[in-house]
Formats: C-alpha cells, sequence, structure tokens
C-alpha cells in the first residue's frame, strides 16, 4: 500500500463517543505496530484535546492560516500516536469555503506517505465540511448507539454519503451496547432498511460493515474524568477490549482490500 | 397597602414578604404598551399581580414594538427551538427572510413616519399570509423573518410567493393623500434534516438567498433546494423497530421482526 489508508470517523448524532472512538482506535491501532497519525477535523467545536489532556501551542488553524508549518502541530498524543489538533472554537472554519477545501486536501495528500493510518475525527452532523472531510477518506466509519435519534442519524449520514459520494460501503460502530449481540443486531437492521430505501442510480448495493460494538461501560466515563486514554487508564475493562477488536477487524479489512487491490483512491 | 396612581412613578417601590422591590420602571414601561388593565384588576404585590408583571415584561421584551410582531431576540430563540424540532422529528421547516425593496426611497419621498406605516402594512400581510402557527418577526429596519415548522418542500414556494403577491398588490395608504406601493425580496432556506445545526448558520443560508433574490432584480423569491437528507416515517419506524425489538421483554420474539424476502423488493 503506498502512503497512509485514511479512515474519516463521523456520526451523525453528536455525543454518542465519536471523538473516545477516535482517541482509543488510534492507541489500538499504534499498538499492533501502526503508524498513527488523528487530525482532528471538528472545526468547529473540537474537542480531542481535552479527551488527549493536550494543550498545543500550534494547531490546524496556525497552519492553515500559514503561520506556522505543519510539521508544527503535529504532537505526540499519550497513546503513541500523532495528532494535529484543530484548537477550539474556530467558528470560522465551521463553514466550507474554498480556502478551508484546499488546506484540508493539502494536509492529507502532505501526511499520507508518513503514516500507515490517518484518522479524521470529523463534525457530527451533516455539513457541508463533515461531507467534505468524509470524502477525502478512503474509508468512512460512523457510529452510533443503539438509541432511535442516534440511529437515524447515523441512517441519514450513510444515506446521504451513499446519495451524493456514491459511496457504497460504509463501516459501522455501535457504542454503548447494553447486552452482547446488541451491536449486530442494530447493524443487521441498518442495512436491511439501507436495503430497502437507499437505491443508487447506477444500482449498485451498499454494504454496511459492521466493525463491532463497544460495550456501555463507566470505565469510559471514568477515564474521561480523569482525562486519560481508555486504553490506558483501564485496558482491562470491556469498552478497551471492545475496541482492540475493532482494531482488529479495521486491520484486516484494510488488509484484505489492498490484496483484492480494490482500494481505490479518493 | 401601596396605592397606585393612574401614572405609575419612577420611585414606586413594592414591599413582597419583607422585601422592598423597585417596580416604578417597569410599570410605566408597561403602561404604555397599553397594560394598565390587569395593573388596576389586580392587587399589587399579590401573586397574581407578580406573575402578570413578569409575563409583561416577556411580552415587552420579545415584541417589536413598531409591528408588535416579535422582534429578532424571540425569533432567533425560536429558530433553535424548531432546529431541535426539526432534528428529532425530521419534519421539514423553512426559514422566509424578507426585505423591502428600495425602503430608503420610500422614506426619502414620503418621510420616515410614511416609512414606519409601510412596515407595520408589511408586517400585518405577511402575519396574515402564513398559518397561526409560524413565527413571524420583524428582525430590524425593513427586514422580516418568518419560521414556517412543518413546512414541506413543495409547498414552501407557495407560501413565499403568496406573501411577495399580497404585499405587491396593496395600496399602503400612509396619508389621505399618500398611496404608497412596495414590493419585497425573499430568501428562505430549509433546516437540515436529522441533523442539529445552528440558528446562526441556518439565518446565515437563508441571506445567502435574500441576496440572490435582490441582485437578480428584487419583487421575487429565492429559496435554497430540497433539503438533501429525507428520512420518511416508514425508514424511521422500521429504524427504531431495532431499538424496541432488543428490549428485553421483545427478546423471546422474533429477533428480526421486519426482514423478510419481500424487504428486497422495490417500493
Amino acid at each position: 500500500m503506498s502512503g497512509a489508508h485514511i479512515l474519516a470517523i463521523t456520526s451523525g448524532k453528536g455525543g454518542v463517543g465519536k471523538t473516545m472512538l477516535s482517541a482509543n482506535l488510534a492507541t489500538a491501532l499504534a499498538r499492533r505496530g501502526e503508524r498513527v497519525l488523528v487530525i482532528d477535523a471538528d472545526l468547529g467545536l473540537a474537542n480531542l484535546d481535552v479527551v488527549l489532556n493536550l494543550h498545543p501551542r500550534t494547531t490546524l488553524h496556525d497552519v492553515f492560516t500559514g503561520q506556522a508549518p505543519l510539521d508544527q502541530a503535529v504532537i505526540d498524543a499519550p497513546g503513541g500516536f500523532q495528532v494535529m489538533l484543530a484548537g477550539s472554537g474556530l467558528i470560522e472554519y465551521s463553514r466550507l469555503t474554498p480556502q478551508v477545501r484546499e488546506q484540508l486536501a493539502l494536509l492529507l495528500d502532505t501526511v499520507r506517505p508518513r503514516y500507515d493510518r490517518v484518522l479524521i475525527d470529523t463534525g457530527a452532523g451533516i455539513s457541508d465540511i463533515v461531507l467534505y472531510a468524509v470524502s477525502l477518506a478512503d474509508e468512512v466509519l460512523v457510529i452510533a448507539t443503539p438509541e432511535p435519534t442516534a440511529l437515524a442519524d447515523a441512517y441519514a449520514t450513510i444515506k446521504v454519503l451513499a446519495m451524493q459520494q456514491g459511496r457504497t460501503s460504509t463501516m459501522l460502530v455501535v457504542n454503548q451496547t447494553q447486552r452482547p449481540g446488541e451491536g449486530r443486531h442494530v447493524a443487521t437492521q441498518l442495512q436491511a432498511v439501507i436495503q430497502r430505501f437507499v437505491h443508487l442510480a447506477d444500482g449498485a448495493s451498499i454494504t454496511l460493515q459492521a466493525l463491532g460494538e463497544i460495550a456501555l461501560d463507566t470505565s469510559v466515563r471514568q477515564s474521561v474524568q480523569k482525562r486519560q486514554l481508555l486504553m490506558l487508564a483501564y485496558p482491562g475493562s470491556d469498552a478497551a477490549s471492545d475496541i482492540r477488536e475493532i482494531a482488529r477487524r479495521l486491520a484486516e479489512a484494510t488488509a484484505a482490500a489492498a490484496a483484492a487491490g480494490l482500494q481505490s483512491p479518493p | 397597602m401601596l396605592q397606585l396612581s393612574s401614572f405609575a412613578r419612577e420611585a414606586t417601590v413594592i414591599t413582597v414578604g419583607g422585601h422592598t422591590l423597585q417596580v416604578g420602571l417597569a410599570l410605566q414601561l408597561l403602561e404604555r404598551a397599553g397594560q394598565h388593565d390587569w395593573m388596576a384588576r389586580l392587587e399589587p404585590g399579590s401573586p397574581a399581580w407578580l406573575q402578570a408583571l413578569v409575563d409583561g415584561l416577556c411580552m415587552l421584551s420579545s415584541r417589536d414594538p413598531l409591528t408588535g410582531l416579535f422582534n429578532r431576540r424571540q425569533f432567533e430563540a425560536s429558530l433553535d427551538s424548531e432546529i431541535d424540532r426539526v432534528a428529532r422529528t425530521g419534519e421539514s421547516a423553512l426559514l422566509l427572510l424578507l426585505d423591502i425593496d428600495h425602503f430608503k426611497r420610500v422614506n426619502d419621498t414620503y418621510g420616515h413616519a410614511a416609512g414606519d406605516v409601510v412596515i407595520r402594512h408589511i408586517g400585518k400581510a405577511l402575519q396574515e399570509c402564513v398559518r397561526p402557527m409560524d413565527t413571524v418577526a420583524r428582525l430590524g429596519g425593513e427586514e422580516f423573518g418568518a419560521v414556517l415548522p412543518n413546512c414541506p418542500a413543495s409547498f414552501g414556494q407557495a407560501v413565499a410567493d403568496r406573501v411577495r403577491q399580497a404585499i405587491e398588490s396593496t395600496m399602503v395608504t400612509a396619508a389621505p393623500d399618500q398611496q404608497i406601493t412596495v414590493t419585497v425580496s425573499v430568501g428562505g432556506a430549509f433546516a437540515p434534516l436529522w441533523v442539529r445545526s445552528s440558528s446562526h448558520l441556518w439565518m446565515e443560508r437563508a441571506d445567502q438567498q435574500l441576496y440572490r433574490a435582490k441582485a437578480a432584480g428584487r419583487n421575487r423569491i429565492c429559496l435554497e433546494s430540497q433539503p438533501r437528507s429525507e428520512v420518511s416515517n416508514e425508514e424511521r419506524e422500521m429504524l427504531f423497530s431495532a431499538v424496541s425489538a432488543f428490549m428485553p421483554d421483545a427478546m423471546d420474539s422474533s429477533m428480526d421482526p421486519t426482514l423478510d424476502a419481500s424487504m428486497d423488493a422495490a417500493p
């Protein structure tokens, strides 16, 4: 594979664990030996810095405005990966201007050769900027909880990505499941609704790739309160082992796609 | 017991539960807004009187004095709650922004008093063209806004056109010998469905359409095209059955009650 596999992590609804997954999945992938970069593209309402307890002097904002070279904004995160943080409250980036568009694309071109995996933590919702960030990625992962509003938002995201970007494959992680198998059940149902209601002009079918579920686990909240990564603070927790399993399946999927030569540039 | 004169003085105080409250200014404001009725009817300082005072002040702070419509503050609050509702229900909601064309000419030609009459007239016409459930506001100057909850995309153009035509076809009598006709430009945008957006961005999108309408020659309507993520009730119900089917008491019945062969058939 030439350069990093770029994975956008998104969610229709906010507050379903998108940033938690980005940071801890990056840790799990780094443990597997991958060189991982997480880009905080939740430009309007970033909080990866809070999750990682980092206080960067240089952020994406400085890079985008030409005030700092890109390398200065790349920071070592506690989990053995690197991050580029947006800096909080950069409302001017909540809209997709041609400048933001160009800067994001340029950024990914620059970092792609240096890593095995780039995770883009997008904003919640289906704004122009989220759709654009996702369009730059090789693969998209949607995270949802088994709760009606989160599920409907996740469905809307998958549908819009299919209709607008022709994405025929989306990865799914179900967070905060209360019983084993709940995630698989939700994925099956989502897939059924997609099959029934989402039809692409060329007749291509849309597949939902269930990467796994993360059990509802108090250690997730505790790690956030301690401002530590779950994978480091509670490596033995159910949620941490679920995330390791998701990392394993993700790595397998990427390897399989590469082997089949299916990997297409964006 | 405090005696309220027909004119509340600025220094008027009342005593409630041993505390002295300065209510003079509030009473003056309410009296000027024509709220003497309850002031005379209710016993000063009683719970009902205090509630009426709070209600009256809320009314004053949410209204535009010239037109009696909601003001920008209340309008933005309505937008916020509408965004929440749209995100939950997936119903389509339309935001319209109206601006009177060449309003400066009205003021310059007929004077500001005539301008005020025109503004009041437009406010009334706008209010009459929409449903009672819709929120209509004067946002400032010659700009008005309307939020239309549960407004299907196919309906938006018709509503906006009704407003535009109603205004275009009416003579405003500013004075016995002053007949004025004005036109409006209208910009509109739908709230994105199932997505928690911000009122600020929603306003901005409608404003861009208003700008387009102005640039294209005024007295016209520009609506942003259809909201792009439609999730029908049918889709929603099928989705939600996934959650309810996994509740403990439903576990014994079918795991996937909606998964059947008919599913693959095109609707």
